[in-house]
């Protein structure tokens, strides 16, 4: 199969920050030997390098639909990346500690394009809950994230660039609903999605009634 | 460089966000129009001759550039080399439209980003930290730093 190599090359090399970086010892195919590579993972894709300065990858192993297992192993700190199927190969690796071993599983496992996508389909019906009403309690309990077939996405709006987490810039998309007015932080002293609307009627009552005797003080001035 | 192509391949298997048939035209100069079955999924674009069941190619669609091409086409290419470019024919300017937006979503990039800017929205409206209740709050793919200045 033709692939964009260049294109990957370009992707293993890029100044973005990596997911995960490390030595790892990798079982070289049916030799029992370890070689110890560079390892440098970036979105669905785990590159190898020789070494860290090297300015291509030796290889890569795409991890869509793998399934990353701790094994028995005669090197220490090991760890399978596996995959479905009859003839799929099995990817023996080992880290140098046992901190950096769970690392990697755990970067690893959650290393997938449809879980990231799952997580962000989420996100974007709870954005979209919250817009269109009002705001539901978040759920208590963790939702189980069940693995989705992929039917046809439907996306709603088209997503602008990213703002710093501190800006609102002007965004080229669709607009979203206008926010009401920054509550000064007297809140209630409870989260909002925990207090009743008894409270919160009175709470903004106090408030509206405030800001009222101080226009109607205002309009009396000459 | 060395890559699992059996797992690519069956990748290739997987349900589709998109897949349709297409006219495709390769990068190098003079290249003709081939019918190409071309099929997306997850962050890759697989092209098939229309009567077989294994990819003839792939495209990682990472750092790409999607670009309307007159008339009812859009071509891909790469931010290493942005002139060289995969050429599609479609249909409809509809089913252009639809490819279009499809593929600008289909990177592992845009999807991060799209994670990290509803994360802020939800904490902006709520104060509270959605991937806490997912359990993945410290994932450092999901911080703003994971992101390219």
């Amino acid at each position: 199969m033709k692939l964009n190599e260049r294109s990957l090359a370009f992707y293993a090399t890029c100044d973005a920050p990596a997911d995960n970086t490390g030595f790892l010892y990798k079982k070289g195919g049916r030799h029992a030997t370890y070689h110890r590579r560079w390892f440098v993972l970036r979105g669905n894709m785990l590159f190898y390098f020789e070494d860290p300065a090297s300015r291509e990858p030796v290889g890569v192993i795409i991890l869509e639909g793998c399934t990353v297992e701790l094994v028995e192993a005669a090197e220490e700190f090991a760890f399978a990346v596996r995959f479905a199927g009859a003839r799929a190969r099995t990817y023996v690796l080992a880290a140098e500690s046992q901190a950096a071993m769970e690392g990697w599983v755990k970067a690893l496992s959650r290393a997938s394009f449809d879980y990231l996508r799952l997580v962000v389909r989420e996100l974007e019906q709870q954005l979209a809950a919250m817009r269109a009403g009002a705001c539901p309690p978040l759920p208590r309990r963790p939702r189980p994230l069940l693995p989705k077939e992929n039917g046809c996405a439907v996306w709603s709006t088209e997503l602008p660039a990213i703002p710093t987490a501190t800006s609102a810039s002007a965004r080229p998309g669709p607009e979203p609903p206008p926010r009401p007015p920054r509550r000064r932080t007297s809140a209630p002293g409870e989260p909002l999605d925990r207090v009743s609307f008894a409270r919160l009627h009175e709470w903004y009552g106090q408030e509206i009634r405030a800001l009222r005797g101080q226009w109607l003080r205002g309009q009396a001035q000459p | 460089m060395r890559y699992n192509e059996k797992e690519l391949q069956a990748l290739s298997r997987q349900p589709a966000e998109m897949a349709a048939e297409l006219g495709m035209r390769g990068p190098k100069k003079g290249s003709v129009v081939k019918r190409r079955l071309v099929k997306l999924v997850a962050n890759f674009l697989f092209y098939f001759r229309t009567d077989e069941a294994e990819p003839i190619g792939a495209l990682l669609l990472e750092h790409c550039r999607i670009t309307r091409e007159e008339p009812s086409g859009f071509s891909i290419s790469f931010v290493e080399d942005i002139e060289r470019k995969y050429r599609f024919e479609c249909c409809s300017e509809e089913q252009c439209q639809e490819w279009i937006s499809a593929l600008r979503r289909a990177s592992y990039e845009f999807m991060r980003r799209s994670l990290v800017f509803y994360r802020n929205e939800i904490q902006k409206m709520t104060g509270k930290d959605p991937l806490e209740q997912l359990g993945i709050s410290e994932e450092a793919r999901f911080q703003l730093s994971s992101l390219k200045a």
